[in-house]
């Protein structure tokens, strides 16, 4: 039976098995490679997206139960119209083997969405379900800093 | 030597070819180029490009693996400071896996010095040697070699490219290449007329490249400078494609299991289960293994898991304490080496203090971010691969000989690396990628690993054991006698990539105890070779990464056991043997404001390591808050010699660190029953943002040689937290990980 999905925007119908978690619909059905599948059992953040605007491990969230809309890093911006973190990521050269930062960003872009002005302990708070095993952790904080400051210039 | 000073000057042999509207400039692999080079004719040898210029624009290829090192922006850099183009203005690619891509600096690293002492003969010799790279295809990204092989030679591809485009402007405006210059991807006349280089390309690919002369380092541009990351906007809007993600038209998706008893056999199987599952297209027996090719990942792995297989037992001792018990045995034989052997370490000389300490560390896996996979393709005639790989010619032949085709029938697609650090060297993911389409011919399949399955079948870390002896005398060390043993990584590497077994001294096992750049005058390092069938594999800075933690924490003791400021102690011996060694230190004593005293519930820890051509010192704060430590801040100086980016050695000190400390604090691979007991990141996790140090990072440029970048942040990390922990705790850190004995945050 097909299930009903809205990604980024777009409607999609996905005839999978109900318990398919959202990562791999987007991933393997949609074609939406840029959530990232690192673990499987939430402990890593690298599938994080946005369910109406809640950072959520799409690892763990069945297909069944998507409550809402969808938005994946592709949707937050593209390489020619980035979102203003996206930029911050730039700015700051953050990614090294890139891998964890699209998950790193969905979950930024919750926070600053929820708290426009994080103190560090905040970002530790929201951030320390994100593993990064290149270490960018400083440039991360500082990059958030830096969204936190534009998005209130805006 | 002759024959082998005859292959040296060829080996830089920087040739060009015509292609279709434009030119290649690029390397040979040997002697005798090919009429068309770019189709060479049997036993004539392709042209391999670093750059590629047509009508469309300028492609510049950095063949070695971009895992997060940043070596693809710093390798375009080299070319393109010569060949006067911007970095925003080109693309960047991996290029083919070509054996004219071999990396000469590996093989030059292999030769049993220390490293820092080395004259300019050994140096050439090591260059020379290099060569040996060439024959044996090692097209390698590790041993943070990468800036040390293409520092010279991208920089002559990038000129006499340059200077190939101006003669054919010179020959099109009838004035001498001389009168000309270039900027910016155009050649300039001396009326201001500008040619861009696309529109030259087609004549320059007819000339025979002239000599060229490489720029002195005070004319670059771009070389020295902090430049945007050529991978960075595909990596910030999920944009950037690694091996999980090629989509080739028609993929099905796989997953597998191996035995859990690594390197034991599969008895039997029944997957009469999985067979019915949803999704589920075949079940494949590997022989030593299952897969399960799926219209799904999830749905594949879901199935693989449902397979009921009787695994044989592992070759190996089954529990941790038996295998270390194995490792401890080693001291017992002759040492396969003794790198270091000065002045006399039996006799302790007079009034000097004796003092001896044993170390342990344990196996530890890579666990990259992106877990294992490839993608193949099989005709039956061709092979195609996709993956993240450091070594793509190997594995290359790994997939022919697996497919039963020559090597020219494989084509390795090389993507952006989740993660590296040594384990996308093996080749395993690939020969089981490979066998899996094999199973499905006509149809690309991605074989994808469980994190389970990526964390419980790696090729680990050694855990390895240190008896260390040491006298001090009148504040100074005076002897040192240290012995390591441990699984031999290189000796395994070596069967597993030429089916031959490896022998010989091993260095890596000794690397980061017998080269260490202190002035004691009785100093005798040897290494024991534990023979075991635990598989193991190159770990960011490898032997570095056991030795760093046993040499440095054992200096600290010796620091302790003469009276001396840890810091102080290491600097006087630094100074008497290799300046640049003594400069990091004196770096992180300024940078942190060390005094030898912290308040009440602080601790400072320090350590030095030379490791890759590169002396890094550490100086790590923790700090205790209720009962909790938290590793509070660091600071970390290195010397490179030449930072070709500043913004990339910082991020690789502070990579390298973190990476370290994540293993000091909890990183541990143990064994049961033959099966590795950590599963997932729940059981082998890494530092966070909440638990990572504050970091400051001072980049220095006395050292006489280009050192390596990408793992000698790892190694000082270790000891350099367990030296605060005894500092706090009056508690001395001979152990690892530290969860174990400290209440570290995590």
């Amino acid at each position: 039976m097909a299930t009903n999905l809205n990604v980024n925007g777009t409607s999609y119908q996905v005839d999978l098995p109900d318990d398919v978690p959202l990562l791999w619909v987007l991933r393997d059905e949609v074609g939406l490679t840029g959530t990232k599948f690192g673990c499987g059992v939430a402990a890593c953040g690298a599938c994080t997206v946005h369910i109406d605007g809640e950072a959520v491990r799409s690892c763990q969230v069945a297909l069944s139960d998507v409550w809402g809309d969808v938005t994946t890093i592709e949707g937050l911006g593209t390489p020619d119209s980035m979102a203003k973190i996206q930029q911050a990521w730039v700015d700051h050269q953050v990614a090294q083997c890139g891998y964890c930062q699209s998950g790193q960003i969905m979950q930024a872009a919750a926070l600053l969405a929820e708290n426009s002005s994080p103190t560090d302990a905040d970002i530790d708070d929201a951030m320390q379900g994100n593993l990064c095993r290149c270490g960018t952790y400083p440039r991360i904080r500082a990059a958030i800093h830096d969204a936190a400051s534009k998005l209130k210039e805006a | 030597m002759a024959s082998v000073g005859k292959i040296l000057r060829r080996t830089f042999l920087i040739g060009s070819a015509a292609i279709v509207g434009g030119v290649a400039f690029g390397a040979y692999y040997v002697t005798r180029p090919a009429a068309n080079p770019l189709k060479p004719a049997k036993g004539e040898t392709a042209l391999s490009p670093f750059i590629l210029i047509d009508q469309q624009g300028v492609t510049l290829f950095a063949p070695r693996a971009e895992m997060g090192q940043g070596v693809m922006t710093t390798w375009a850099a080299l070319i393109a400071e010569e060949l006067d183009v911007e970095m925003d203005d080109i693309r960047v690619l991996h290029g083919p896996a070509a054996a004219a891509y071999y990396n000469s600096a590996l093989v030059g690293e292999g030769l049993p010095n220390k490293g820092y002492d080395i004259s300019d003969f050994q140096h050439n010799l090591g260059e020379a040697l290099g060569v040996l790279g060439k024959t044996l295809s090692l097209q390698v990204t590790g041993g943070s070699t990468s800036m040390k092989d293409g520092f010279e030679r991208m920089r002559e591809a990038g000129a006499t490219a340059r200077e190939t485009l101006k003669q054919a402007a010179a020959d099109r405006l009838g004035v001498d290449r001389a009168q000309l210059k270039t900027e910016a991807g155009v050649v300039i006349a001396p009326d201001g007329t500008r040619i861009p280089y696309t529109e030259l390309a087609e004549a320059a690919g007819r000339i025979d490249p002239p000599h060229a002369e490489l720029r002195d380092p005070s004319d670059w541009r771009l070389l020295g400078q902090n430049l945007p990351r050529v991978d960075i906007v595909g990596k910030t809007t999920g944009t950037a494609e690694y091996g999980i993600d090629v989509r080739p038209e028609g993929l099905k998706f796989a997953s597998v299991r191996m035995n859990p008893k690594l390197g034991g056999a599969m008895n039997s199987f029944n997957a009469s289960a999985a067979q019915s599952m949803p999704g589920v297209e075949m079940v494949v027996d590997l022989g030593n293994g299952v897969a399960v090719v799926a219209t799904n990942t999830w749905l594949a792995i879901q199935a693989v898991e449902a397979i009921d297989v009787d695994w044989a037992d592992a070759p190996y001792p089954s529990e941790t304490d038996d295998l270390f018990a194995t490792i401890a045995q080693a001291f017992e034989d002759a040492p396969n080496s003794t790198m270091r052997d000065d002045g006399d370490v039996d006799v302790l000389p007079d009034g000097a203090t004796e003092i001896t300490a044993e170390y342990r560390v344990p196996y530890l896996a890579h666990s990259t971010m992106e877990p294992m996979n490839a993608t193949a393709l099989f005709t039956g005639t061709k092979l195609d691969l996709w993956c993240g790989n450091q070594a793509p010619t190997l594995l290359q032949i790994r997939a022919a000989n697996t497919a039963n085709l020559d090597k020219e029938a494989v084509e390795v697609h090389t993507t952006y690396l989740g993660g590296g650090f040594g384990r996308r060297g093996e080749l395993d993911f690939a020969e089981i990628a490979t066998k899996v389409a094999m199973a499905m011919p006509n149809v690309p399949v991605q074989t994808t690993w469980s994190r389970e399955e990526d964390m419980r079948h790696d090729f680990y870390r050694p855990g390895a054991l240190a008896r260390m002896r040491g006298a001090v005398k009148d504040g100074a060390a005076v002897l040192i006698d240290g012995k390591v043993a441990a699984q031999s990584c290189t000796q395994q590497a070596v069967e597993r990539y030429t089916g031959m077994p490896g022998g010989g001294p091993d260095k890596v096992l000794v690397e980061g105890l017998f080269n260490q750049p202190y002035a004691v005058p009785n100093y005798r390092i040897s290494g024991h070779i534990a023979d075991l069938d635990v598989p193991v594999g190159f770990w960011r800075s490898v032997g570095n990464s056991h030795n760093g933690f046993f040499h440095e924490t054992f200096m600290d003791e010796m620091a302790h056991a003469a009276g001396r400021d840890p810091l102080e102690f290491r600097l006087e011996l630094a100074k008497a043997e290799f300046a640049p060694a003594a400069g990091v230190l004196q770096a992180v004593k300024e940078m942190s404001g060390w005094t030898g005293q912290t308040p009440d519930g602080v601790g400072r820890g320090v350590a030095m390591t030379y490791s890759f051509g590169t002396p890094v010192a550490q100086v790590i704060e923790v700090v205790d808050e209720d009962g909790t430590i938290r590793i509070a801040k660091a600071w970390i100086a290195c010397d490179v010699g030449l930072a070709l980016d500043p913004g990339t050695v910082k991020a690789q000190m502070v990579g390298g660190m973190i990476y370290g400390l994540s293993a000091a604090v909890t990183g541990e691979i143990t064994f049961s029953d033959g099966e590795v007991e950590q599963y997932n990141f729940p059981d082998y996790d890494a530092l966070r943002m909440h638990n990572a140090p504050l970091t400051e990072v001072r980049v220095l440029e006395t050292n006489p040689r280009l050192g390596g970048v990408g793992e000698p942040g790892t190694p000082p990390s270790l000891p350099a937290l367990g030296n605060a922990l005894f500092d706090l705790t009056g508690e001395r850190a001979r152990t690892l990980p530290l969860i174990n004995q400290f209440n570290l945050l995590v």
